[in-house]
């Protein structure tokens, strides 16, 4: 038996709601009480029957997707419907007797008689494609000022996944009929593509913000100065004020992410680090013997009262 | 022949008293053995229409004595056309021929239509 999903043309994340409107639209068209004259009603229905059976049981489903049973375990013993009788020969009172003219001969007359017409009416085996899919992984600047990653799926089919600027981690994407084809004729499935943004080095997001730890010298940060920093867009030349410290931020206006519908660009927020020289200073350290500062700062002195 | 609490007990969404409505609205007939309600094989198989289009397809009562009653006409519709290939059948080649031709002119008939 095929995959339940498939047959009555649901993605695996069906509520319970969606698979028993898609059981009763397919019931229609192929009960075969429903269509006496269609000889490929019964299997069909049988397995769209079958189908429904497992999937609308919590449990069956549960274990299904758990691969713990198959599709087979679903499956029906024969049943007689209505048709069997009330379509056979010998089930109208006066027909009885006349015998030789089966419903086999009567599908054939018509079929000879009017051709395609009377096949028209039964419709055929349509179903829409499963939907499938993916995960994603996407660099932190793909994701922030967008791109186009091609993703090769495990048949062999490519697919071109545009990934909008501003793209959030976790953010589905949804390509119509990109997902498995449909059965006779019917559409094919979507491919849902969900992205996983990879963290930057010091790049980090918060909603449009972009938030970036900047280290300083001692120097810049005591005379001010201009400084390069990375942006999204790439490195811009900004101004450090004189006095500047650890912890104090910074804004540069627009550097942000485009917010998606509003199409304003968030800022990017600056957080200043005082970097003390790596190697040794000695005439620093002869100053600092002999420096008496202006004001008598106490940094710990919240922590200790 | 399958007793009326056997059938209540084979079709799990069968309801007793659905089925009690049916009989009273004669969608389905039962016959009496020995004071018990019995089905004969074609009438359980009425009935496992019936559970189908009103338990499944959501037919609501007062809807669905009209579907079967348009499921009888196409039963019986058929069955007049199954008597009359029956009779087509049993003529001789040419009389075959000449029916299906008059058939054909009527098909091309409607398609100009």
């Amino acid at each position: 038996m095929k995959d339940p999903y498939e047959i009555l043309g649901v993605a695996r994340s069906a509520t319970d709601k969606e698979i028993k409107d898609a059981f009763k639209k397919l019931a229609r068209k192929f009960h075969p009480d429903l269509h006496p004259g269609d000889k490929a009603a019964e299997e069909k229905f049988k397995a769209i029957a079958a189908a429904n059976d497992l999937l609308k049981d919590k449990e069956k489903r549960r274990r299904f997707d758990a691969g713990e049973i198959d599709a087979s375990g679903a499956e029906k013993p024969q049943q007689r419907y209505y048709r069997d009788f009330a379509d056979g020969p010998g089930y109208a009172s006066h027909a009885a007797q006349d015998g030789f003219a089966s419903n086999e001969d009567l599908e054939d007359f018509l079929a000879r008689a009017f051709g395609g017409g009377t096949r028209r009416s039964q419709g055929t085996f349509r179903a829409r494609g499963q939907d499938v899919s993916y995960v994603l992984p996407v660099s932190f600047m793909d994701a922030a000022n967008g791109a186009v990653r091609t993703i090769t799926l495990p048949e062999g089919k490519t697919l071109n996944v545009t990934i909008p600027e501003g793209a959030d981690d976790r953010q589905m994407l949804r390509l119509k009929g990109q997902g498995m084809p449909g059965f006779g004729g019917g559409p094919a499935g979507d491919a849902f593509v969900e992205l996983h943004v990879e963290p930057h080095p010091f790049f980090h997001r918060k909603d449009d913000n972009i938030h970036i730890e900047v280290p300083v010298t001692l120097r810049e940060a005591i005379l001010g100065g201009r400084i390069e920093v990375p942006t999204l867009s790439g490195p811009v030349t900004m101004t450090i004020p004189k006095g500047a410290n650890t912890g104090q931020t910074l804004r540069l206006r627009d550097k942000g992410i485009r917010n998606r519908k509003t199409g304003q660009r968030g800022h990017q927020l600056i957080t200043l680090k005082v970097v003390l020289p790596s190697g040794e200073e000695p005439e620093l350290a002869t100053f600092l013997e002999t420096w008496q500062p202006k004001t008598s700062d106490e940094p710990r002195k919240e922590m200790l009262k | 022949m399958t007793r009326v609490d056997e059938i209540v007990e084979q079709i799990e969404a069968l309801q007793r008293s659905d089925l009690d409505a049916w009989l009273g609205e004669e969608l389905i007939k039962a016959q009496e053995d020995a004071g018990v309600l019995v089905f004969s094989e074609v009438e359980c198989a009425r009935i496992r229409l019936i559970c189908t289009l009103h338990y499944e397809l959501e037919i609501d009562a007062e809807t669905l004595p009209v579907v079967l009653s348009l499921v009888d006409q196409l039963y019986q519709t058929r069955q007049h056309l199954l008597k009359l290939t029956a009779a087509v059948a049993a003529q001789d080649e040419a009389v075959q021929k000449a029916i299906l031709v008059a058939i054909d002119e009527g098909n091309k008939i409607d398609g100009k239509t």
